[in-house]
């Protein structure tokens, strides 16, 4: 990295804060934990109750640590950030649109689309 | 010209000169930005949106083939210790990818071939993983027909391994470039797009693995097995009805 020696003064300020392989063994050390206590808390009857939430937050985390640090997206470019950001919230929009609409369509048309009566 | 152009990658490679040209002979950025990397963004925007729209019918569907009482059922066949260790062995790749980027930017080829082969030997043990896991379900009765589990499941891993596939031969071929001499330092933004895409492959899991394997599902209902070609009879009549709707 040093040897770049890079043009522009706000590039040196950024690599400044660029993670280290050190920094990278230590986020995928964390996310191999957080993978176990995934599993762990899966295998116990009274986690049932909140595991979802539980296994929710934890993926989150996991997807945003590999989308910041290991995708670099947290210190890039503002449009790459948009970009991605813009297809996860049509994403979800999708996801959200597409279990209220068969949910609510198991109650009205049960004879046209039997499967999700 | 100088002052038009601004660094262009933000990782320490790939870098304009100041005749507007990089190291590697592309043209110059617009916006500030290397145009190859903002094509892979705008490319993982819309893998993106594939995906969810898998994961979403595939949330739709998820609890389908137990209320139809059409077996096998997810919670009978998935395996979730053989399933997170395939989940741990994707997390590691990711780090060997970033391991390998890091690699190129200060200049150590060796360790970028290292790095880039052992991203590949894990997403190979991840693919051969899924193809023992996808057999093993075919033998317990689960095929891409038995049931809607069954479509929507092999569907939305199938498409996941497939870029996983795809990742292992570009990484593969990234190796030989590179024992050919064709990846300078400069050029490290070859490895960094390519780790976009290997890092994009790997979030996607993390969201099938929970989705898919963890997160419970509810227990068959007693003599399910009976009841099945009832369910099964049902949606073949649909299907039926709906061929000789059609107009042509």
């Amino acid at each position: 990295m040093a040897s770049h020696a890079p043009a522009h003064g706000a590039h040196d300020a950024h690599a400044e804060h660029h993670p280290t392989p050190a920094d990278y063994v230590r986020i995928a050390i964390i996310l191999s934990i957080i993978t176990l206590v995934e599993v762990v808390i899966y295998y116990i009857p009274q986690m049932r109750g909140i595991l979802v939430p539980i296994l929710l937050v934890l993926s989150i985390v996991k997807f945003l640590a590999v989308v910041g640090y290991f995708m670099h997206l947290k210190d890039d470019k503002r449009l790459f950030r948009l970009s991605f950001v813009a297809a996860l919230v049509l994403s979800l929009a999708v996801f959200l649109a597409m279990l209220a609409m068969f949910n609510t369509a198991a109650s009205w048309m049960p004879d046209i689309i039997p499967f999700v009566s | 010209m100088a002052t038009a152009i601004e660094v262009v990658n933000a990782h320490g490679a790939g870098h304009d000169s100041h005749d507007g040209h990089d190291h590697a002979g592309h043209p110059p950025p617009s916006a500030g930005v290397d145009s190859r990397k903002l094509l892979m963004w705008l490319f993982l925007a819309s893998d993106c949106m594939f995906f969810g729209t898998l994961i979403a019918t595939y949330m739709t569907y998820r609890n389908r083939s137990i209320d139809l009482q059409m077996p096998p059922y997810p919670n009978e066949i998935f395996d979730i210790p053989y399933t997170s260790v395939s989940a741990f062995v994707l997390l590691m790749s990711s780090l060997t990818m970033v391991l390998a980027l890091a690699a190129i930017q200060r200049g150590d080829h060796r360790g970028l071939r290292i790095w880039l082969s052992s991203t590949a030997l894990l997403g190979a043990i991840f693919v051969g993983g899924q193809f023992f896991e996808f057999t093993t379900f075919a033998h317990e009765g689960l095929t891409l027909s038995s049931n809607i589990f069954g479509s929507s499941f092999y569907v939305l891993t199938g498409f996941h391994g497939a870029h996983v596939t795809i990742g292992v031969i570009w990484l593969l071929s990234l190796v030989f470039v590179s024992l050919r001499g064709g990846i300078p330092q400069e050029k490290a933004m070859d490895v960094e797009i390519a780790g976009l895409y290997w890092h994009f492959v790997d979030i996607v899991w993390i969201v099938i693995f929970t989705l898919v394997y963890l997160v419970p599902y509810p227990n068959p209902p007693e003599g399910a097995a009976e009841t099945a070609p009832h369910a099964f009879v049902r949606i073949t009549e649909f299907g039926q009805q709906l061929m000789h709707a059609l107009p042509f």
